[in-house]
């Protein structure tokens, strides 16, 4: 389809402000642009058309099963993003005097009390706007703690090797040396070795739990033990908190800091990529370093206040605030008894999946139940029939699905890792276990017919060796 | 009460069934038993009919003026009713990050015609798919400008109090040094700059808009930069950019900026939208999510997530960002938001602001006792003091409906997370104030303020 450019034509306008004097700006020849700015020129039919067009060429949770394993991509209530698109909270200028801001801040309060009681946890930070950026300012807060009690040779922080990129990278980001964990089959962390590797210059462990197999590590007590032992911290990569919210908590655990994907657990919708929200709860000892602009409450209202120990701030103002408050509409309607359930079904749906797949003759990564989610391994089909893990995802898109996660986690060969979650019906799990069966036994006798996949979407394969080679990287007229 | 489950609890039990389990309970018994939480106490759950009862009560413990005089970072501009609409669209909400590519050529393509946009604002030759907002996305431009045996940068006291802020959070406990170029009659000090010398500055970091509205030289900057083989990073505002000269007119390696003009409501701070351009030489430096075109099997156009060995996904620790989500949505925004503009609504929206806040300015300096700052050299913002007091003045103008100027006083300098503002405002008497306008500032508004200014 063409591009926004290509639709263009000189002259081609909407009726959007009222006329202007191009002569009224005075600004000096060297403060005046010299190019005018190449955007297209197009009636309001022509962008109407062309991005409803671009909106066919999209799949997302709305159009059907998403089980991005690791992704949480559970269903996006509407109600969230009409109350999100509220005047009274969409209009407010982030520099107004506190008592204008009431709405904001005790909605930010509420929320905060909320998450701590789920986590338990005693304070938390909104500010950050992503995952990654909860995990570096958590980090910040770890050494900031550290070098508080002039504790200044902690410069380590320990990473499972079957965790997320993002954690090694955020940890290199706050400055500290990142120490590999090796894990076992099971994914868990290999407690002897941890022991062998904490000291005094540990400042931290970084952890997912369920891990990234879908399994709860048994020897967490002992882990998070083993780092407090050594005058270290623990914390917690909330990418896999579905599972288990009102079952256990991660301050129970024995975790000191905790960052949450809002975007995954609580139902915030991806965006295609963002905004997300990545807030970080902490304990007691360490609220002093959370970012500034904590909303706190004075008896009468309530005010931003600033601390003199806390890290600074890793962004402008207080954070994606309209995805927060999705986050808030969600826990609100769920409430403790529906917040539970939803944990309980994203765990039965998982397994209900996991067992139908095993019926169906593939392997699990691992024996046994899962929790959110669970690792199939097309090992056999790639060497058996020459079938890879990426063949079997391209063919789910021709049945009108999105594929699981492909080649994650790194431990187990052509994997492709499943989270259902907890919004999925009985007979759409039925109905992917018959898929699944049916491309199975498709690839066992015509295997041919997986590689040529997909066939019913807009393109077939892209060419991404190509795309990394000469880099195209935005539209060039001719 | 209160869920999104499709399923009724007899189906559930006829899964736990098949499953050969009797409880919901059973599916956790691998869990260490200690741990078990008996209680979470959190309030019952609500209808949806309750919830938006609730979340409307609370937004009307929020002001919202229709008359907005006031920046600093947040502006209020025209949002074309195209763009909520298109942005609405569910599969554009709900999609992931586009790892299928053939089932997300719509969210690539998108993606690839914001890239487009940034590079025809700034003059640049690429741009990411978009970052946190522009004061991280300064952070992530220094990140870019690292080089063997250079640890200095230089940074514009200039710049906006939370974009410094952030990056001397970002790099605390790096062996990079920051040393801020002076403020001298609400412009960075050019001549202070031009005295450094040393080649160990890796970058000059410069708003072509500072925080006081005053226009910065960046081609100047850029120039002496580039004699001392360092980068210039350039702040832009996206909007005033259909006026000023463009990052590349200026020679600036780097562009980075807060896209929320274009097309985002002020939202209490976010989401908003980084943007960050650069030259094609830093190919391998730029962060975050980047689409590039390509062709499928047919020879069909097609695009992909590309350039992905730079990522952390795949470089982990030795990554040179952690930024895996990012604004994508917001982007989408900025980009249906410049393509209803098209280029000369853009650039009405500039001369609309320029023209009013100018306009504002001499009607403001011609009521005794109040008097702009700084020179006539500024975009849409500007300062102004007077003998008045800024709280009195923000106070009437609130019971009339009007968000005033920001108020340069103790109590915003906190939730700025400033030590001090501009010597000229602290060394005075009087006191300072920040206003800010836009097309949205229409004639009778501002004859409005003028005229309870003059009452003051």
């Amino acid at each position: 389809m063409k591009l926004i450019f290509e639709r263009s034509q000189a002259g081609r306008k909407l009726s959007l402000l009222p006329e202007v004097d191009p002569k009224s700006c005075q600004l000096p020849e060297k403060f005046r642009r010299a190019e005018h700015i190449r955007l297209p020129e197009l009636s309001e039919t022509e962008i109407s058309r062309h991005y409803s067009a671009l909106e066919r060429r999209v799949f997302g949770v709305n159009q059907g099963f998403f089980p991005l394993g690791s992704c949480t991509m559970k269903y996006n209530p509407k109600i969230n993003d009409e109350l999100a698109s509220l005047p009274s909270f969409t209009g407010v200028h982030p520099l107004q005097r506190s008592q204008e801001i009431q709405g904001c801040l005790k909605l930010l309060a509420r929320l905060e009390e909320r998450l701590c009681k789920l986590l338990a946890m005693d304070a938390m930070t909104f500010q950050p706007a992503a995952g990654a950026h909860g995990e570096f300012t958590a980090l910040l807060m770890m050494k900031a703690y550290h070098l508080s009690r002039g504790d200044e040779k902690r410069n380590k922080i320990l990473i499972p090797d079957a965790a997320h990129g993002t954690n090694p990278a955020s940890a290199a980001m706050a400055g500290f040396k990142v120490v590999n964990v090796p894990s076992d089959a099971k994914g868990y962390v290999d407690l002897e070795a941890l022991k062998s590797l904490v000291g005094e210059d540990t400042a931290g462990l970084m952890l997912t739990n369920p891990n990234t197999l879908g399994l709860f590590d048994p020897n967490i007590e002992a882990i998070t033990e083993t780092i407090h032992a050594a005058g270290g911290l623990n914390y917690y990569d909330g990418a896999n908190l579905n599972p288990i919210m009102g079952q256990v908590r991660p301050g129970d655990m024995g975790f000191d800091l905790v960052h949450l994907n809002l975007h995954k657990t609580f139902s915030t919708p991806h965006g295609g990529g963002g905004p997300g929200s990545g807030p970080v709860g902490c304990v007691e000892i360490l609220k002093p370093f959370l970012p500034q602009g904590q909303p706190i409450d004075c008896g009468d209202a309530y005010e931003l206040a600033n601390s003199s120990k806390s890290i600074g701030t890793v962004r402008s103002f207080y954070g994606n605030f309209l995805v927060v408050l999705r986050a808030f509409a969600y826990v609100e309607l769920l409430g403790a008894e529906g917040i539970r359930e939803a944990s309980e079904t994203a765990v039965l749906n998982a397994n209900y999946l996991q067992e139908g797949m095993r019926a169906a003759g593939f392997q699990t990564a691992h024996e046994g139940a899962c929790m959110h989610e669970f690792v199939l391994s097309l090992a056999d089909l790639k060497k058996n029939y020459g079938v890879s893990a990426l063949d079997f995802a391209k063919a789910l898109q021709d049945e009108g699905m999105h594929p699981p996660t492909m080649y994650f986690p790194l431990i187990v060969s052509e994997a492709l890792m499943v989270e259902p979650t907890e919004t999925e019906s009985p007979e759409m799990l039925d109905h992917v276990i018959e898929v699944f069966t049916r491309l199975r036994k498709l690839a066992e006798t015509n295997p041919e017919a997986l590689k040529s996949t997909p066939k019913t979407t807009v393109i077939s394969r892209p060419d991404e060796v190509e795309a990394a080679r000469h880099p195209i990287v935005q539209y060039q007229e001719d | 009460m209160g869920n999104y489950l499709p399923s009724t609890p007899a189906e559930r039990h006829a899964m736990l069934e098949r499953l050969g389990l009797q409880s919901m309970d059973q599916l956790y018994r691998d869990l260490p038993k200690s741990l078990r939480l008996k209680h979470l106490d959190l309030p019952e759950g609500k209808s949806e009919l309750e919830l938006r009862e609730e979340l409307e009560s609370l937004g009307e413990e929020n002001r919202v003026y229709k008359k907005i005089f006031r920046g600093a970072g947040a502006y209020h501009h025209y949002i074309p009713a195209i763009v909520n609409q298109v942005t609405s669209k569910e599969s554009f909400i709900t999609a992931y990050t586009p790892y299928q590519a053939e089932i997300s050529q719509g969210v690539l393509q998108s993606i690839f015609e914001y890239q487009t946009m940034i590079c025809r604002i700034t003059g640049l030759e690429m741009a990411n798919a978009s970052l946190y907002d522009g004061a991280s996305a300064l952070a992530e431009a220094i990140t870019m400008c690292r080089a063997r045996k250079k640890n200095r940068f230089l940074l514009a006291e200039a710049f906006h109090p939370m974009y410094l802020e952030t990056v001397l959070t970002y790099f605390k406990h790096d062996d990079l040094q920051f040393e801020y170029i002076p403020l001298k009659d609400g412009h960075s000090d050019l001549d202070w700059l031009e005295a450094q010398t040393g080649d160990d500055i890796a970058a000059i970091a410069m708003p072509q808009l500072n925080f006081y509205g005053q226009i910065e030289d960046c081609a100047r900057v850029a120039k002496f930069a580039h004699a001392i083989k360092a980068k210039m990073i350039m702040g832009v505002h996206p909007i005033a950019a259909a006026l000023l000269p463009s990052a590349a007119e200026c020679a600036a390696d780097i562009a980075v900026g807060e896209g929320q003009p274009l097309g985002l409501p002020l939202s209490f701070g976010g989401p908003y939208l980084g943007f960050l351009a650069c030259k094609g030489d830093l190919i391998r430096q730029i962060p975050g999510r980047i689409v590039g075109e390509t062709t499928d099997k047919e020879g069909r156009r097609a695009f992909v997530l590309t350039l992905q060995a730079r990522e952390q996904h795949i470089r982990r620790e030795k990554a040179g960002s952690n930024i895996c989500t990012n604004q994508a949505l917001c982007a989408l925004r900025a980009s249906v938001y410049l393509a209803a503009m098209g280029p000369d609504g853009l650039e009405a929206a500039a001369l609309h602001s320029y023209e009013k806040a100018h306009r504002f300015a001499k009607a403001i300096s011609e009521i005794p006792g109040f008097e702009v700052l700084y020179g006539p050299e500024f975009f849409n913002e500007f300062v102004v003091i007077s003998e008045k007091s800024s709280e009195e003045i923000e106070n009437k103008l609130a019971k009339r409906g009007i968000l005033s100027g920001l108020p340069l006083n103790t109590s915003y300098k906190q939730r700025l997370g400033l030590e001090h503002f501009s010597p000229e405002i602290e060394a005075s008497e009087k006191t300072a104030m920040l206003w800010c306008l836009t097309e949205m500032n229409s004639d009778e508004q501002i004859d409005e303020v003028i005229s309870i200014l003059k009452e003051a």
